[in-house]
């Protein structure tokens, strides 16, 4: 039934293409017809439910460099069904449509996929940081934003002063050692501190 | 007043129908460290008397960038990080979180190993359930409901610190197995456990189901209809409260979930009193799973053996050949091999559904580990069902959705 979905799906929209999964039917979707072809599979392919929203970061250099990732099922025939999207707009603000008025729910997952990698929806009635406080600078989740975290403001400024503290990356003392993914001989691939590698005594060079 | 909610109650009918009762709005936060908001969840009302007009939940107070730390670690490494999701069940998030990596490894785990995951998984959807019920109990004023649940939970922890030497947070599975076998005679312990369970469950929600003082704060109290469950993503208990029978145990089986006969509980009405009669039945029902898996529980293997580059050979092994000692070293540093590709899991928890989706370029690390909790789902319809009722109701409605900070914010 799934794959007749994805059949009637590229029919209506010529622009849809295969995805490659490992498990659940996967096309992937130029933004332009996304709102139609989520509500064409919500009501003529009974994917009734939307039960996540994914950002995907690919990288700096990648091209998209961020995806959407939406995953459907259906309560009639209970299936899944995947959805992605790249985003149009720059690597510092990319861009991809809103489907808050197809499920109101998509509400605060596309809050946190704003938060967690600053990608703007189109169409969204509330884009605020959800996670995160208001007014925090980075979003997290990007790939160039190191596991320690980095120095930033705290949510009020009076707090700084009142308490005497103040928001800084966590001491990683080498950290994190953990395998490259990816094809790659094994000199390249060991684990070995990334580009964290500063600890109490030997601080991060600014 | 907006037009756009009506008011359920009568006293707040009548202000709406005479403007002279509206008074200035004054807004109210509600936690983060408040008693009945169960964690870390701050609520910014907006109230005209005692009747809310707007409720806006702030989460990610317990925020801890789980997924950053995903993919800055193994495979393995990342299992001690899910007991910390929903921390009231965390043998049901090790389970649903080997299983998205074994979808991805594409690696079939023996019927041993099913029937343990399985077993450990009510257990904890036994243990999650108790404690809503007593905190909900307590939330609209029952206090004896709470000294109840937690005894026949203490029972639970101590078969869960039998079975992998600890109480709340087990990190009990690996990619492709359990840490250990069952230990003699645990099995047993879990049958007398719930003979003597199923008794005492009726003694306590007979405290409740027909209490009169209980009715009144719930029910027709923050009723979800159908379309919106379906609409906001509620899962487990709130979406079959508010009448759609989705269970993926039963719909979409995994971990051997299809050999076992249970009934889906489902309400009628979709009200905070409708979820309380689905909890007490699926406890029930789970005893049920636990009772018919220790039945028939299979011998053979409890880790897929033949999965080496996943699954660390046994210890005394890895001390005395060196075959299995490379194998344990190459796995320690690089994490289980997984081939590159993208998956979707999802399993039915105690407060819904847990799912994961990981994309992986190949190795020991995912690239991108999404967690779609279910707790962040279903408070996300609390500006929607928030609005036009009392706020005593307010309390009510946070402790018949049953939800976990620590799954919300991740």
């Amino acid at each position: 039934m799934s794959a007749d979905a994805t059949t009637a799906l590229k029919g209506k929209f010529p622009q849809v293409t295969d995805r490659a999964s490992a498990d659940h039917p996967a096309v992937d979707v130029p933004p332009a017809d996304l709102v139609a072809a989520l509500q064409y599979l919500r009501d003529e392919c009974a994917f009734d439910m939307l039960m996540d929203i994914s950002g995907v970061d690919w990288a700096e250099g990648a091209s998209p460099r961020f995806t959407v990732v939406y995953h459907l099922f259906s309560t009639k025939r209970h299936e899944y069904f995947r959805v992605a999207t790249p985003c149009t707009g720059s690597d510092a603000e990319p861009v991809a449509p809103s489907v808050v008025s197809l499920w109101p729910g998509a509400n605060w997952h596309e809050r946190e996929a704003y938060d967690m990698f600053g990608i703007k929806f189109a169409g969204h009635p509330d884009l605020r940081r959800i996670l995160m406080w208001d007014g925090y600078p980075y979003h997290p989740l990007r790939k160039e934003f190191p596991l320690a975290g980095l120095e930033a403001p705290l949510p009020g400024p009076d707090v700084e002063e009142e308490t005497g503290t103040r928001l800084i990356s966590a001491p990683m003392a080498g950290g994190p050692f953990v395998a490259s993914p990816g094809e790659m001989n094994l000199t390249e691939a060991e684990p070995r501190a990334k580009d964290q590698s500063w600890n109490e005594r030997n601080v991060k060079p600014e | 007043m907006p037009a756009e909610f009506a008011f359920p109650d009568n006293a707040a009918k009548t202000a709406e129908a005479q403007p002279e009762f509206q008074t200035e709005k004054m807004s109210l936060s509600m936690g983060p460290s408040h008693p009945s908001t169960h964690g870390v969840l701050r609520l910014q009302m907006e109230l005209d008397g005692e009747i809310l007009t707007k409720a806006d939940p702030v989460v990610g107070y317990l925020h801890r960038g789980d997924e950053k730390i995903a993919e800055n670690m193994t495979y393995n490494q990342f299992v001690p990080y899910t007991d910390r999701l929903d921390y009231l069940a965390p043998t049901a998030n090790n389970m649903a979180y080997a299983i998205a990596v074994e979808r991805l490894a594409k690696l079939e785990v023996p019927p041993r190993c099913q029937a343990i995951r399985v077993i450990t998984a009510e257990m904890a959807r036994i243990s999650s359930h108790l404690m809503g019920l007593g905190a909900f109990g307590l939330d609209v004023g029952a206090w004896t409901v709470l000294l109840y649940s937690l005894n026949e939970r203490e029972k639970l922890y101590k078969l869960f610190e039998e079975l992998t030497g600890a109480r709340f947070t087990t990190s009990y599975t690996r990619i492709g197995g359990v840490t250990r076998d069952v230990p003699e005679g645990w099995l047993g312990r879990v049958n007398t456990f719930c003979d003597e369970f199923l008794p005492m469950l009726e003694e306590t929600l007979s405290l409740l189901t027909r209490n009169k003082i209980f009715h009144e704060r719930t029910v027709g109290v923050g009723v979800i209809s159908k379309a919106d469950a379906i609409g906001y993503g509620l899962t487990g208990p709130n979406l079959r409260g508010s009448g759609i029978g989705l269970d993926l145990r039963k719909d979409k089986p995994y971990s051997g979930y299809e050999q076992y006969e249970f009934d889906v509980p489902v309400g009628t009405k979709g009200d905070c009193y409708d979820r309380y009669l689905v909890r007490g039945e699926e406890m029930r029902q789970s005893a049920r799973i636990i009772k018919q898996a220790i039945a028939k529980f299979p011998g053979g293997d409890w880790y897929a053996k033949d999965a080496r580059k996943i699954f660390a050979p046994p210890k005394d092994k890895i001390l005395t050949s060196m075959e299995e000692l490379i194998q344990n070293f190459m796995l320690v540093t690089e994490g289980p091999q997984m081939p590159a590709g993208e998956v979707y899991f999802e399993a039915e928890n105690p407060k819904g559904i847990l799912g994961f989706y990981i994309v992986s370029k190949g190795g020991g690390v995912p690239w991108r580990l999404k967690i779609r909790s279910p707790s962040f789902c279903n408070l996300s319809i609390l500006p929607k069902i928030c609005v036009g009722i009392l706020i005593s109701d307010v309390v009510a409605i946070l402790g018949s959705l049953d939800f976990v900070m620590g799954e919300c914010d991740r």
